[in-house]
């Protein structure tokens, strides 16, 4: 294979790309599983079905699956205007929709707390005129997932309207389609695969999302307690089998769903001839 | 169905792309709008179709006007340069396209669908392709989906941009002819764009030569070939030779047998093939001089050299003919001109 190819530098790429991969991603992952081993498997499904656990699980899959779903929606519309429309401003949006990507966690999570907690700013507003309380609820953890996975949706969906080849568009009109029947049947189907990638991005970093969410949250057992702020208090009281046992569930499951999302892809990619 | 053009005007910024113009497209004629690349070919196209807006002037459509309404109600079908096919669907549904986006009450049945997409692949000679993707067609096959693509919704008028502009040249010649016969066929009125003079002359049973905007002129291939309105449609359709009469071309044209005493105009411009030469008999008053020359299939392209000077002269002869005359390169050569066409 790596005679017959025409592209030189074959060894060393693979050699290096494999190092890479076990010393960052592999090798740390494989500790996890074989110091779960430890555990028995009854020990383990103890810790597990442990009720503050399950209900752990509950809220950081239910709020970054809802979360993961408002930044898409929004996100695309964000794309949408950025690719599309020409006005005053533009570059300044182009650079704000990054600035989550660059901020650190903690910074957002504690500017978030402020503004809505039930004294600051948006948080008083929103009790007094719709009796809803965001901060120390599941709903604070939404919000915060939403404001940092909004930029995995944007920066995957956008080079992908902006290739767009507006003939297509035109083709569809000229053959009699409506704008909704343009935007339905022609532009939707060929960006939904990039907004699902968007989607995939945004949910697995809203499932570990530390930071930004602590600090809104207010971390109440049952109520708003995130799966890895259980594990660093596991690990605080040097549970580490407890610790361990939680952390390899995070991982396969989140493994599951990016491999659900990949076959996603690959048959609607395929259905669509992009195969 | 005819098409009336009038007063058509569009600018772009600072640019115009169409200066007041006016044409009328008869019902059934295959039209070509020919012209050098920015001569406003493609954007009047595009205003027929209702892609582009108007500054100024009216489409009409079999005697309806048709200037406000939106691509989508103007009953027009259009043929992308790049076919534009949807690439998320299959042919198939490329094609059904247009009849799945009707409105409820217009729809036909799924039956009546498949039946007609089907005849219409058929048309286009690509049934067996049906299931397949457009990124899995090569460029004939995709342009002539694009055309069945288009002609599902019975369109009153076929626009076509530059249809067989990224073809290759053999692909490009069987199309020209297949199209010619669909039109044929089908007798739908139909526009193409070109720059492509040899294409627009094969193909359209009527020619529209545009140039910066304006129409130059209009008419069958034949009377544009024959009798060019301007110096610029007898430069740009076929060759010719261009002699100037205020650069000392006075003499050697009268030399060459052309009146030059009541001349309609400053500037001759001569067809290859109306330029005959013979092998000079008088070695004395011979004042040109066979360069070389080329084959062109049926004809050869003689290039001669004026003696006295670095301009090259063409003349066009069959096959058979130049044999017969036996020339050499560097030859003497008398030379006669049997027709012009003058300019100021």
């Amino acid at each position: 294979m790596a005679q017959s190819s025409i592209m030189p530098g074959f060894r060393p790429a693979i050699s290096f790309t494999i190092v890479y991969l076990s010393l960052v991603v592999l090798i740390p992952l494989s500790t996890l599983v074989f110091q779960s081993f430890q555990l028995s498997w009854d020990d383990y499904v103890h810790i597990i079905t442990n009720k503050r656990v399950l209900s752990s699980f509950r809220v950081s899959f239910s709020t970054a699956l809802i979360a993961a779903l408002v930044a898409s929606f929004f996100g695309f519309i964000v794309a949408w205007v950025l690719v599309r429309y020409s006005f005053f401003g533009k570059r300044f949006f182009h650079a704000l929709i990054d600035f989550p990507f660059a901020l650190p966690t903690a910074v957002a999570g504690i500017v978030l707390a402020t503004i809505f907690q039930p004294s600051g700013f948006l948080g008083r507003l929103l009790i007094d005129s719709f009796g809803v309380q965001v901060a120390f609820k599941p709903l604070g953890i939404v919000m915060a997932l939403i404001f940092i996975s909004i930029p995995f949706v944007v920066r995957t969906v956008e080079p992908v309207l902006l290739e767009f080849e507006s003939s297509m568009e035109e083709a569809a009109s000229s053959l009699g389609a409506t704008r909704l029947q343009v935007f339905g049947k022609i532009i939707f189907p060929n960006v939904f695969p990039a907004l699902l990638t968007g989607f995939a991005l945004a949910f697995a970093r809203g499932v570990g999302e530390y930071g930004s969410v602590i600090f809104i949250a207010g971390n109440l057992p049952y109520v708003s307690e995130i799966v890895p702020l259980l594990i660093v208090t596991k690990l605080e009281q040097f549970d580490i089998e407890g610790a361990t046992a939680i952390a390899l569930t995070m991982l396969v499951i989140s493994f599951l769903l990016l491999l659900l999302i990949n076959v996603l892809q690959y048959w609607v990619r395929k259905r669509s001839g992009q195969l | 169905m005819s098409i009336l053009l009038s007063n058509i005007s569009k600018k772009f910024g600072t640019f115009t792309a169409l200066d007041t113009i006016n044409l009328e497209i008869p019902e059934g004629e295959l039209v070509a709008l020919l012209g050098p690349s920015g001569c406003g070919k493609t954007t009047l196209l595009r205003i027929i179709a209702g892609l582009e807006r108007t500054d100024q002037g009216r489409v009409l459509i079999s005697g309806q006007d048709r200037t406000d309404h939106d691509v989508s109600q103007r009953g027009i079908g259009f043929v992308f340069q790049h076919y534009a096919l949807f690439r998320h669907m299959s042919v198939f549904e490329n094609v059904a396209f247009g009849l799945r986006v009707k409105p409820r009450r217009e729809r036909p049945s799924n039956a009546v669908i498949d039946k007609k997409v089907h005849a219409l692949l058929d048309l286009v000679q690509l049934d067996w392709l049906h299931n397949r993707y457009p990124d899995q067609l090569s460029g004939g096959q995709r342009q002539r989906i694009a055309l069945a693509r288009a002609l599902a919704v019975e369109p009153s008028v076929l626009l076509l941009d530059e249809p067989f502009g990224a073809l290759d040249a053999s692909v490009r010649k069987d199309l020209r002819q297949w199209l010619r016969n669909l039109h044929h066929d089908l007798n739908v009125t139909s526009i193409f764009v070109t720059h492509d003079q040899e294409e627009a002359m094969e193909v359209a049973s009527q020619v529209v030569v545009l140039n910066h905007g304006h129409i130059e002129q209009q008419g069958s291939p034949g009377d544009i070939y024959d009798h060019p309105a301007n110096a610029f449609v007898s430069r740009f359709i076929g060759h010719t030779n261009i002699f100037d009469l205020d650069e000392h071309d006075v003499d050697w044209l009268q030399t060459a047998g052309l009146s030059t005493a009541q001349p309609r105009g400053k500037i001759a411009h001569v067809r290859p093939h109306d330029i005959v030469i013979e092998k000079s008999t008088t070695e004395t008053d011979a004042f040109v001089t066979l360069k070389d020359w080329q084959h062109l299939g049926s004809l050869i392209r003689i290039e001669l050299i004026k003696n006295g000077s670095a301009s090259s002269v063409y003349a066009e002869m069959p096959n058979d003919q130049f044999r017969r005359l036996h020339l050499n390169k560097g030859d003497k050569v008398d030379l006669r001109i049997r027709h012009a066409h003058w300019f100021h």
